[in-house]
């Protein structure tokens, strides 16, 4: 191709060309509003800046590739319904561009993550650095309050949520029989959000007075008043966020209208569940951060007094706003790995998962409950004292329906045949960990204990353990369970196991004092601290460097897997769901025939019990009479 | 599998009361907030203790041998199992949670012949008057032994929240708002106000001291701070003026500064404050008196290189009197060996 069509071809290319107009195209309307007004001087930095962050973003979507489509349907030009030249991966290289496969833009959304989920841990190596004795040594105090709130915001919005999105983008079309997502296009674009908001995070650290440095909660008027890097955070939130949306609603339309004939909402596997009601939650809630953060920018922008008192501004509605989104979000953030352990445990225990529908009903109950809890975050924050008790009382009963989960997990391990794999050993350490966690948020619940440990280390400890030993813990239970059929490769189950002790001792060494060291008065963000905290201090930070090196053995794992590990069977787990029904990777188009669902998902030691069938295996499937014990079908 | 939960949870309960968890307690309120975590901690281990035993019993117990490719018993659920985890979770924290309020209640409680004492935060120290006594005001906090306070907390910039870990009590302070709470300090000592809200650079070392004093003593203080304070006035700007003004406006937050005694580190070193105002005055065409009034009056005019900028509040053109910021140049600029001594 010559240059001339690469440039006008969607693709890298166009991306770069596009990134330059885009960002000539800002400051032009930047200078010549400014002329206009008469404002001095006419080039502005901060400004230019700020309508580059928001124009950049989109006009690299537009080269990329993104909107050609629509563009071509909105121009009344040809278009093909069924053309599927950017579906599927043949070579390394479809990963590079906007593609509409599922199982593409899963490993898309993945790999991705995990790069920004390194770049957050090295900030947190960094930070322990700092902190491992008292006073200053490497890092000032403004740069240690950034890495915190890039820390936090990376973690949050570039990892654990869209890490999620990802496994489910690749799995639930497979587990509900559907060719793909409801829309692939608007798939594609959910994806090619997400690494936007991200390096524009990452990409504060450059701007001028350095990285936004008011916490991932950027609570006002701090956040109105500090310096530019608080635009990275405040307009990377908006891509970040309008991506999750898109792919819930992707999310909720598949799944309500693409499921295949026979699969019910009570023969839907969990997993598919935990994401149907974290897609209400998303689309529900996220809207309101989305909102938090233009009031912010339009403060810090154009001068409005949303948040500054004095002004008719109220600064306790930014935390009520933004926490309204933000509790919930601790949901998104949980129920899809929720969905990850109940497949991962009823497939190593070869065990139904024990009460399915109590399962389902406490994911639902858990987001109703979970709108109605958001001022436990603000219990001293000066709001109106009445509103405390009530959000103690719905915060605790919150510990009914996670409880539930628990001990179902708990009982679908009884009497079953275990078989303790890697993944399973993440589900093991998750649900002993999270119990710690749920315990500790029960305390955090009541209120007179609060107002001692809020905005101290205790909540640093809690909040790990919920999305760490809570969280994270799925998503390596996930990635490995799902390894084979990504990937048509095993992973080492040796280095897996490995991977998974270090993490687990080294887990609870790095948070487990944090407990301690909260309750004895040590605040959190702070880059320095009193000498009384010293040793513990010290503890924390040589676990923490430990437990970031055990990662390396993960990383490692996955890529030599990935490339040279033994070819995988299409069910080496010998489950029932219908993504193991296809062969590993599965095929371009997920099915050659559509399946027909004839029973529960977890359905074993049910004598010939099938979760779904395929006409030409038909013969093996028929359900057979009991005591027939025909084995579920496997390669 | 039952007794060897039973006995581990007895170990586990008695492991989490061992650790000696709180600070000194030095309010009638931490006592009550100790006792309820020992509640809480009482009630949690055996229920993680438990989810541990089922876990590594079935762990070791259902384990799969090698070769065995054999399923699991087809349990589908128990609906009387349900039951009980739905009943008994939800009876055990609706009562902790009407607990949890009876404490609330009793630690917020309206007492007689309390103190009222006004909290003001600002980057990046606390500042304390007592507008009953007199209008007292100081940059650290003493409060007599067993008497009522009441704090009204406020903000002059952004958010910070007022906590001495010592009384179990904490409050955000709010630009625009005042935020009350109330305490019984009952332990005569020293102790820390500690900034738990994140508020800027200097938010790290947001903290100063609180002294709890016998009722005699306090008086004595009131008595000193209120002769002062007509004192200072009157003279009107010596060098233990300026002194009083660097340490009540909270500058050695931030900046070190030895003839004060203060250690920050967010700012330049006022040690060497002559030396800078005559090297950056020179180059700004100023005189040390100048740069120096700059620098604190319009900090965003010129910053020194190598320091964050923005950091230093913008607050204290408004705060300070003509009096004070001239007694504050010379007392600087006086102890880092300038023209003032």
């Amino acid at each position: 191709m010559t240059l001339a069509a690469r440039l006008r071809a969607p693709g890298w290319y166009r991306a770069a060309l596009s990134l330059v107009i885009g960002f000539g195209a800002a400051a032009g309307i930047v200078v010549a509003v400014r002329a206009m007004y008469g404002f001095e001087p006419t080039w502005d930095g901060n400004a230019v800046t700020t309508v580059s962050l928001i124009a950049m973003p989109l006009a690299f979507l537009l080269g990329i590739g993104c909107f050609d489509y629509w563009f071509y349907w909105a121009a009344g030009r040809p278009t093909r319904p069924e053309d599927h030249s950017g579906h599927g991966a043949y070579s390394w290289k479809d990963y590079f561009r906007v593609n509409t496969d599922h199982k593409v833009i899963g490993i898309q959304y993945i790999v991705t993550t995990f790069f920004f989920f390194i770049a957050g841990g090295l900030m947190a190596m960094l930070m322990r650095a700092e902190l491992a004795q008292p006073g200053t040594q490497f890092v000032d105090s403004n740069t240690f309050n950034g890495l915190f709130s890039v820390h936090a915001s990376i973690m949050i919005f570039l990892f654990i949520i869209p890490v999620f999105a990802g496994i489910a983008n690749f799995v639930i079309p497979l587990m509900i029989g559907a060719p793909d997502m409801a829309f692939p296009r608007l798939n594609a674009l959910s994806y090619w959000l997400l690494p936007l908001g991200g390096l524009m995070m990452l990409g504060s650290f450059f701007a001028e007075g350095g990285a936004f440095a008011t916490g991932w909660t950027a609570y006002a008027p701090l956040s109105t008043e500090t310096p530019l890097g608080q635009q990275f955070f405040t307009i990377g939130v908006q891509f970040a966020g309008a991506s999750s949306i898109a792919t819930a609603l992707n999310f909720l339309v598949t799944i309500i209208t693409m499921r295949a004939p026979g699969m019910t909402f009570w023969r839907m596997p969990l997993l598919v569940w935990a994401n149907f009601t974290t897609s209400l939650l998303v689309v529900i809630a996220t809207p309101f951060i989305a909102g938090s953060q233009f009031f912010v920018l339009l403060d810090r922008s154009l001068g409005t007094h949303f948040f500054s008192p004095g002004t008719g501004g109220d600064v306790i509605m930014y935390q009520h706003v933004f926490w309204f989104y933000s509790h919930p979000a601790v949901y998104i953030m949980m129920l899809p790995g929720f969905g990850i352990i109940s497949e991962v445990v009823s497939t190593n225990a070869r065990k139904p998962i024990f009460g399915y529908r109590m399962m389902a009903f406490s994911l639902v109950a858990i987001i109703i409950l979970g709108f109605t809890v958001w001022a436990h975050h603000m219990f001293v924050s000066g709001m109106f004292s009445w509103l405390r008790v009530p959000m103690m009382i719905t915060t605790m009963l919150i510990a009914v329906p996670t409880g539930i989960k628990i001990f179902s997990w708990l009982a679908t391990l009884w009497r079953g045949v275990i078989h303790l794999r890697t993944p399973m050993l993440f589900a093991l350490g998750f649900i002993t960990m999270f119990t710690l966690g749920g315990i500790s948020g029960i305390m955090l619940a009541v209120i007179p204990f609060d107002i001692h440990v809020s905005d101290t280390y205790f909540v640093v400890a809690h909040i790990h353990y919920v999305l760490f030993g809570g969280s994270v813990f799925t998503i390596f239970a996930g990635i490995y369970h799902w390894f084979p059929k990504m990937t048509g490769r095993m992973y080492d189950e040796t280095l897996g196991k490995i991977h998974f002790w270090l993490s687990f001792v080294f887990f609870n060494t790095t948070f487990g004092p944090m407990h301690i060291v909260g309750i004895e008065g040590m605040p959190r963000r702070v880059a320095d601290y009193a000498e009384q905290f010293a040793t513990l201090n010290a503890i924390i930070s040589a676990s923490a460097f430990l437990f970031g090196l055990s990662f390396l053995i993960f990383l490692y794992n996955m890529i030599a897997s990935w490339r040279h590990g033994p070819k995988a069977a299409a069910n080496p787990w010998r489950a029932h769901s219908i993504e193991w029904q296809v062969s590993s990777p599965p095929p371009v188009f997920n099915f050659s025939e559509v399946p027909t669902v004839v029973g529960g998902p977890y359905e074993y030691g049910v004598p010939g019990a099938v979760h779904a069938v395929f006409k030409e295996r038909r013969p093996a499937a028929v359900p057979t009479p009991a005591g027939g014990g025909a084995p579920p079908p496997a390669e | 599998m039952l007794s060897i939960g039973a006995v581990a949870a007895v170990i586990g309960v008695a492991l989490a009361l061992v650790i000696d968890w709180f600070p000194t307690r030095a309010s009638g309120s931490a006592g009550e907030i100790d006792t309820l975590y020992d509640v809480l901690l009482i009630v949690s281990v055996p229920i993680f203790v438990l989810v541990m035993t089922v876990a590594i019993y079935s762990v070791v117990k259902f384990r799969a041998r090698p070769g065995d490719t054999g399923d699991g018993a087809p349990i589908h659920g128990n609906t009387r199992l349900e039951i009980v985890w739905v009943a008994i979770p939800f009876i055990l924290v609706t009562s902790l949670a009407i607990y949890g309020w009876v404490v609330l209640n009793d630690i917020e409680a309206k007492e007689p012949n309390t103190l009222r004492v006004n909290v003001t935060g600002q980057q990046f120290t606390w500042t304390f008057s007592y507008p009953g006594e007199g209008k007292v005001r100081s940059a650290r906090l003493v409060l007599p032994v067993d008497r009522p306070v009441e704090f009204h907390i406020d903000s002059k910039d952004v958010i910070h929240s007022f906590w001495v870990p010592q009384f179990r009590l904490k409050s955000d302070a709010v630009p625009g708002i005042t935020t009350r709470i109330r305490v019984t300090p009952d332990r005569i000592g020293s102790y820390e106000v500690v900034c738990a809200e994140l508020c800027g650079i200097g938010h790290p070392t947001m903290r100063v001291p609180v002294q709890v004093v016998s009722a005699s003593a306090f008086k004595r203080w009131l008595g000193g701070r209120l002769k002062a304070a007509g004192g200072g006035a009157a003279a009107g700007g010596g060098a233990a003026a300026g002194k009083q003004v660097f340490t009540a406006s909270g500058c050695g937050s931030c900046h070190t500064l030895a003839d004060a005694g203060t250690s920050g580190n967010v700012g330049p070193k006022l040690d060497e404050l002559a030396a800078m105002a005559a090297r950056f005055g020179k180059q700004r065409k100023e005189s040390a008196e100048e740069y120096v009034r700059e620098s604190i009056l319009d900090p965003r005019a010129f910053t020194v290189p190598g320091f964050p900028k923005n950091a230093m509040p913008t607050t204290f053109k408004g705060q300070l009197s003509d009096a004070q910021v001239d007694a504050l140049v010379k007392y600087l600029l006086g102890v880092s060996g300038g023209e003032g001594k």
